[in-house]
């Protein structure tokens, strides 16, 4: 090795070792390098030798190169990982700052109750149908077999718009509405809002229902048992105790009222439960003759189940809520809870 | 219906407890309510008899008496009661006793005289509210006895709180005869009083309205004494009942009342002209109530009136003219079945609500006059004495309730129970309902009693049948059932999409009174034709909206006076709208916006949320459905005039609203802050576009800027809708970037930036072509609308 090239050696892994960053070690690779780099000269410079010479000094050269080459490339990734150091320190953020943008909300716990309740009951076929809430007195009353003094009539409370027309006070007349314009088998769940007169710690005049019915040629009280059964445990996601105790209602016969095990104190007894360890959670029968007469569906030929439920009430026993009147004040603190 | 356990065991005593009984009558359908003891506890409180007694020394007040309570030893008790006197039988509560209050009974000293015991008032028994002197005691009272014991006060009251169609249950009897059916035991009426008749005067009793009565017994009982006391007995037993004790005729209507479930009305016989007419009132006569009102009737309301005058609203409640009173010496006693048509609603037309009138209208048993009647007259003469009187009885056996015997099949019980117990059972069902049965080949012909006149059709046995099978009992199954597959419709968009979107932009769903103040009605939508409620709970629920913002506004108000500075609301429902005298009921979804664009947080300053903020929450429900809308600057009574849209749909649909809450109504309602709302008609918001694909294109697409200098009136819509109006294939799209006003462009005057983005399907667009396009397209703007390009 001729001493010239030795000195550009040795100097140049000098220059690369000082280099602190990528930068300047690029310059450093341009000097030696480069086109008009110092080892590039000398390879120039081969032109001028002898060609006998040229292929050992050529060799002798190349060599030089490529151990400056290595150091070189080392060097490189010795700073890359320092510079990838340094990055990755200057860019530690807070990981626990809040995110930033738009805060989701919710929905009101009576709509996720509600879709609750129609998912439950659309994925075997039924329809979910919606009916005006100024209701006239046939739909809400007369074809539901509570003719006018039907003493009935005084559990409504009814609000009046006019003497034929009132606020619905149940989604039973959905019923009506779809049995007079569809023929059977019907399979449909009326969700909505109803209105009764009365106003308290225990009542507000509104709330939601849900109606729901099945009109096919063999319906039996055995398939509406085995329906509220399983709406009752899927919707409390638990296998409680359910029970029927005969009750009325002039738009079913037989009647029944369901009472499910205290969610509360799961039976034991307690103050929601008024110490019986049940709770009345929703109306059902068989629909009367009388209603599929006034929608001209053969009573002898079908048969048919309504229910009916108020979502406050599922909601607030799901939920654990303990009045009532939450539900329409929209205090965001309250509705928040349920996001 | 309230009874006490201890009458109703007096006719059915099955071997269960309280506790029993009162699940095998919920589980029955007749549903208790509560239980409560028939007395407050207490102890120590015997009979007494006042053998002797002398003015206290040293108080006027003060009496000292001489007790004799069944231990020959009497005891020496100060008493303070008025009606205190020697002979008097009366509580007497020992040393030791403790009275309801924990309040005990110890020896002690009055103004410096030894009492060994107290007296007692029914007050201080803890058996009336209030009470007068001390209670008095029959003069037969077993001195010595634990009045507990005496008055059976270890008795329960239930309040059974029964469905309208189990009418034949309001009594004690129909009751028991329901636990008799419940525990398989014998029942048999209360045997009919036979009395002999001593009385030769009788009313005579016409009925002219036969229909609304189809039977009517009246008689006469002479001389009564109605100063007599009621028994002891009878009164605790009406007291039980929730009944007040007031004369022994009364008492003993009211006693047979809750004993078998028929009303009966007693008038006093000389207050009358003549004879006894049932007939529909005439309009405009007047009746004067035994509750002090005057009603003005009409054709519609059935009376008892004698030759002159209405002298009771049958069935529902007797007038004050012909009322027993302290006077009374000769009582007309009315016992008859009204049918439940001719009195339903009668009684609620007048505001009143009565125990007869509340059987009535459900319903009496038409075969139990005659036993009632009898019962009634023979209590009255057991207590007051008289002279009775035949009975006068006009039946029409034509309007009486017909009983035709009713077909039950098997078949149908199958078809509605899923099931149908052995004939045996059936019949064992029915019999100890007390239906005549005859067996047919294919079911059973029955025949209800006379007290279950809530069974008319099939479908009532059936529920019998299952009731008293036990619900519980019967099988339950799953569906078995035929259906069609359903429908996954694309060209609507589920509510709960865009209620989602909004819920994801931070709105909390509201649910608010679909009634609103008429005051926050009037100052949103002044112009809207309302629907009033006519019996509103007050006057704030007292109209329909016609807007949900009413609700909205209000909930909003209730948020920011506590404390809350972002309030974000939306809501779905109806809206009531009349027009042209017609009710249109319509879905809308609305919400509401106030305080910050965003929640307060760190790394963004805080901004007040404006019209473009609320827009863009706007658009991206619109870009739910791929419908195009248009934003047309327009005016409503409730939004600032400048900030204020009607969004349209490209067929001029009116979809819905969207502004700021005007300055004025800001103040108005109490905000301190600007309010943003919408409202949108959801079935032209969800009308949604079925996606249709268009190839894509495999050459590149090419942007243009222009930057237009346009008049202040010129709406960024006007710039879009011209250059669209060009019809330039190639164009796909354009999209403004910047509004400048200011340094370099003349006052009354903007600077739009758009882009416009071009891009043919077939081929690279050449330069000549592009230029070609935009100068097409300026032209039509300069045109147009006057626009030019900055330069």
């Amino acid at each position: 090795m001729s001493a010239t090239l030795e000195d550009i050696l040795a100097q140049g892994l000098e220059e690369l070792v000082r280099a602190t960053d990528l930068n300047q070690l690029d310059q450093v690779r341009v000097q030696y390098l480069g086109k008009k780099g110092l080892f590039t000269q000398q390879m120039k410079e081969l032109g001028t030798l002898e060609p006998e010479q040229r292929r050992a000094v050529g060799q002798v050269i190349n060599q030089a190169k490529d151990q400056f080459q290595a150091q070189l490339d080392s060097h490189k990734e010795r700073l890359e990982a320092a510079a990838l150091a340094a990055r990755l320190a200057s860019e530690r953020v807070d990981v626990s700052l809040p995110g930033r943008g738009q805060a989701a909300a919710g929905l009101h716990p009576v709509t996720t109750t509600l879709r609750r309740i129609a998912k439950i009951f659309t994925s075997v076929g039924f329809t979910v149908v919606e009916g005006p809430e100024i209701e006239d007195d046939y739909h809400n009353f007369e074809a539901l077999n509570i003719p006018a003094h039907h003493p009935a009539r005084a559990m409504h409370d009814t609000f009046y718009i006019d003497l034929h027309t009132v606020l619905r006070t149940h989604t039973s007349p959905v019923q009506i509405r779809v049995m007079e314009s569809k023929t059977p088998p019907l399979k449909v769940i009326a969700p909505g809002r109803v209105y009764r007169c009365d106003s308290d710690i225990t009542h507000t005049p509104m709330f939601h229902q849900v109606e729901g019915f099945l009109v096919d040629t063999d319906v039996s009280f055995a398939d509406l048992k085995g329906v509220v059964y399983q709406f009752l445990r899927a919707f409390f996601e638990k296998d409680i105790q359910v029970r029927f105790r005969p009750s009325y209602f002039p738009f079913t016969e037989p009647s029944a009222e369901v009472d499910i095990e205290c969610v509360m104190c799961n039976g034991a007894g307690c103050r929601v439960c008024s110490q019986t360890g049940w709770l009345e959670v929703m109306g059902c029968g068989m629909i009367h003759p009388a209603v599929f007469k006034s929608v001209n569906i053969d009573s002898e030929r079908y048969s048919g189940f309504a229910f009916g439920m108020g979502v406050e009430r599922l909601a607030m026993l799901r939920y654990g809520i303990n009045d009532l009147r939450l539900f329409f004040e929209n205090d965001l603190k309250f509705l928040e809870q349920f996001n | 219906m309230q009874i006490s356990e201890a009458w109703l065991r007096e006719y059915v005593n099955p071997a269960i407890s309280t506790q029993e009984l009162v699940a095998q009558l919920t589980m029955a359908g007749l549903e208790v309510d509560s239980v409560t003891p028939a007395a407050a506890v207490f102890s120590g409180v015997v009979i007494g008899e006042v053998l002797a007694m002398v003015q206290h020394p040293d108080a006027d007040r003060l009496r000292v008496c001489q007790v004799e309570v069944g231990t020959g030893e009497p005891l020496q008790i100060v008493c303070g009661a008025s009606n205190v006197r020697v002979g008097l039988k009366i509580p007497a509560a020992l040393c030791g006793a403790v009275l309801p209050g924990d309040f005990k009974i110890k020896k002690s000293k009055l103004r410096g005289v030894e009492s060994f015991g107290m007296l007692c008032s029914e007050k201080e028994l803890g058996l009336a509210a209030d009470a007068h002197g001390l209670m008095e005691l029959s003069a037969d009272a077993p001195v010595g006895v634990d009045i507990r014991e005496f008055l059976a006060l270890d008795d329960q009251l239930i309040e059974v709180d029964l469905t309208p169609n189990r009418a034949d249950c309001l009594s004690v009897e129909g009751i028991a005869r329901e636990v008799a059916v419940l525990n398989r035991m014998d029942w048999s009426a209360l045997p009919m009083a036979v009395l002999a008749v001593t009385e030769a005067d009788a009313l005579t009793v016409a009925v002219e309205a036969t229909d609304a009565c189809p039977r009517y017994l009246g008689r006469l009982i002479t001389g009564v004494n109605v100063k007599a006391e009621t028994p002891l007995w009878m009164q605790e037993r009406l007291r039980r009942s929730g009944v007040r004790s007031l004369g022994p005729v009364v008492d003993v209507t009211n006693y047979v009342l809750l004993e078998l479930g028929q009303p009966l009305h007693a008038f006093d016989a000389d207050k009358l002209e003549s004879g006894i007419t049932v007939r529909w009132a005439r309009e405009g006569e007047d009746l004067a109530l035994l509750n002090g009102q005057t009603i003005t009737l009409d054709g519609e309301a059935l009376v008892i009136a004698d030759a002159k005058q209405p002298l009771a609203l049958a069935g529902v409640m007797g007038g004050s003219a012909s009322a027993v009173s302290d006077s009374t010496q000769n009582v007309f006693l009315e016992c008859a079945f009204f049918t439940p048509y001719s009195i339903a609603g009668k009684a609620r037309r007048f505001g009143l609500h009565t125990d007869s009138s509340h059987r009535f209208e459900r319903g009496v048993d038409a075969t139990l006059q005659d036993r009632a009647i009898a019962r009634a007259t023979q209590l009255i003469v057991d207590i007051a004495g008289g002279s009775v009187g035949g009975i006068t009885e006009v039946t029409t056996a034509a309007t009486l309730p017909q009983r035709p015997a009713i077909l039950v099949r098997r078949q149908r019980i199958e078809k509605i129970l899923g099931m149908v117990p052995d004939d045996a059972v059936v019949l064992d069902i029915f019999q100890r309902l007390g239906m005549v049965v005859l067996a047919e080949a294919d079911g059973w012909q029955v025949t209800p009693p006379g007290f279950r006149f809530d069974i008319a059709i099939e479908a009532d046995l059936i529920e019998e049948i299952a009731r008293i099978y036990g619900y519980n009992q019967l099988p339950s199954s799953s569906l078995l059932m035929r259906a069609d597959l359903g429908k996954a419709t694309e060209s609507v968009l589920d509510i709960s999409r865009a209620a989602d979107v909004l819920v994801d932009r931070g709105y909390q769903e509201a649910i608010t009174y679909s009634f609103v103040d008429e005051d926050i009605q009037k100052a949103v939508a002044p112009d809207d034709d309302v629907i009033r409620l006519k019996n509103p709970i007050s006057s704030e629920l007292a109209i329909m909206r016609t807007t949900l913002w009413c609700g909205l506004l209000k909930a909003a108000l209730y948020n920011t006076n506590r404390q809350q500075s972002r309030v974000r609301l939306f809501e779905t429902g109806l809206r009531f709208v009349k027009s042209g005298g017609v009710t249109h009921q319509q879905r809308r979804l609305a919400g509401l916006a106030l305080g910050s664009a965003l929640p307060e947080q760190w790394g963004e300053t805080t901004r007040k949320l404006d019209f473009f903020d609320i827009k863009a929450d706007v658009e991206a429900l619109f870009a739910l459905t791929g419908r195009t809308v248009r934003f047309a600057a327009a005016t409503h009574a409730a939004l600032h005039p400048g900030q204020c849209a009607q969004v349209l749909s490209l067929t001029g649909d009116v979809v819905g609203w969207l502004g700021m809450l005007h300055p004025t109504l800001e103040k108005q309602l109490g905000f301190d802050t600007p309010v943003f709302l919408f409202d949108f008609d959801q079935a032209l918001l969800l009308d949604k576009q079925v996606a249709a694909f268009k190839p894509l294109s495999k050459f590149p697409s090419v942007r243009r800027d222009l930057a237009l200098i346009v008049e202040e009136e010129v709406t960024a819509d006007a710039v879009s809708l011209c250059i669209q109006a060009c019809g330039e294939p190639m164009l796909q799209n354009v999209v403004i970037f910047d509004i400048y006003r200011g340094k370099g462009v003349a006052e009354g005057s903007k600077s739009v930036a758009l882009s416009l983005h071009l891009q043919n399907d077939l081929q690279t667009l050449t330069d000549a072509e592009i230029d070609a396009i935009v100068s097409r397209i300026l032209a039509r703007l300069t045109n147009q609308i006057h626009a030019k390009l900055r330069d």
